[in-house]
């Protein structure tokens, strides 16, 4: 007896709102990019389950997923770029400091009006 | 009675796997904890792959996903530790994120369990090598040459990004 087609769809839907769940609680931002992590995750076991099963013939669930693979590590890149610097100026990660960001911290030129 | 074939041991194994990891990572309080979690978790999808018969899929996604974002992970995260070693959360958020995740994914498992799909059957069989290389480089109809390349103009401006982000200035 095969494995039914739906026991994966609804291992990736727990897996997917396990990520949503983490990414409205966590407050630290590394812990939300894990938790969007878990969200790409669930939708590649998708794109590669629905390929499997319902298009054997194809290619073309598998090259999303090999794509969408490559595009999640240069987003992850990017943003533990964006949150160390966010670190090196604000000396914390959570999430609520963030708004902090926008206050310049020397004056030296003034606002100019175009 | 019937037998409990191989490969329904292993995605039981598989799928325990990550039921279990992947609500850890999101419960725990402990960043590093819920690195290592994902990871385990990434593990398994990769297992999930091999167990689907795409071995160029998992092996992508160890190297990639196991490999290189874990890793990058637990650097950010030795590197912007904190006094605060525990991620504290407050009643409401908690409340917010289960009734969302809840709602959404009793929805979702409705609509799977419910929907009708097309004939479905998994088919044995590995992919050839030389296929998928061919559909990666090719120019013709479901191949994926622009994409391709697409992909790594992406790359070149995520570095060029990442240094310009997160140089330090003077």
């Amino acid at each position: 007896m095969e494995i039914q087609m739906q026991y994966y769809l609804l291992l990736g839907v727990v897996m997917f709102f396990a990520g949503v769940y983490g990414f409205i609680t966590r407050r630290n931002l590394i812990a939300v990019l894990i938790s969007v992590e878990l969200n790409l995750n669930a939708v590649d076991i998708n794109f590669a389950v629905f390929n499997r099963y319902l298009y054997p013939g194809e290619l073309e669930g598998m090259f999303f997923t090999i794509f969408a693979i490559a595009i999640a590590a240069a987003e992850t890149a990017v943003a533990i770029a964006i949150i160390i610097n966010v670190y090196r100026n604000l000396s914390n990660i959570e999430v609520r400091n963030l708004d902090q960001l926008q206050e310049p911290t020397e004056t030296t030129e003034p606002e100019e009006k175009a | 009675m019937m037998e409990l074939t191989l490969q329904q041991a292993g995605f039981a194994f598989l799928s325990a796997v990550i039921l279990v990891f992947s609500v850890m990572t999101v419960t725990t309080r402990r960043i590093m904890r819920s690195a290592t979690y994902l990871l385990f978790v990434l593990f398994a999808t990769a297992g999930i792959y091999f167990q689907l018969d795409y071995s160029f899929l998992g092996a992508v996604q160890l190297l990639i996903y196991a490999g290189g974002i874990i890793v990058l992970f637990v650097f950010s995260i030795l590197l912007t530790r904190s006094q605060r070693e525990k991620d504290p959360v407050r009643r409401r958020k908690v409340v917010a994120g289960l009734l969302t995740a809840g709602v959404g994914a009793v929805l979702c498992g409705g609509l799977l369990c419910t929907h009708l799909f097309g004939p479905s059957q998994l088919s044995e069989g590995e992919i050839e090598m030389h296929r998928i290389g061919y559909a990666m480089m090719g120019t013709g109809k479901y191949q994926y040459l622009l994409p391709f390349e697409a992909i790594s103009v992406l790359l070149l401006a995520c570095i060029i990004g990442g240094v310009l982000i997160a140089r330090k200035r003077k």
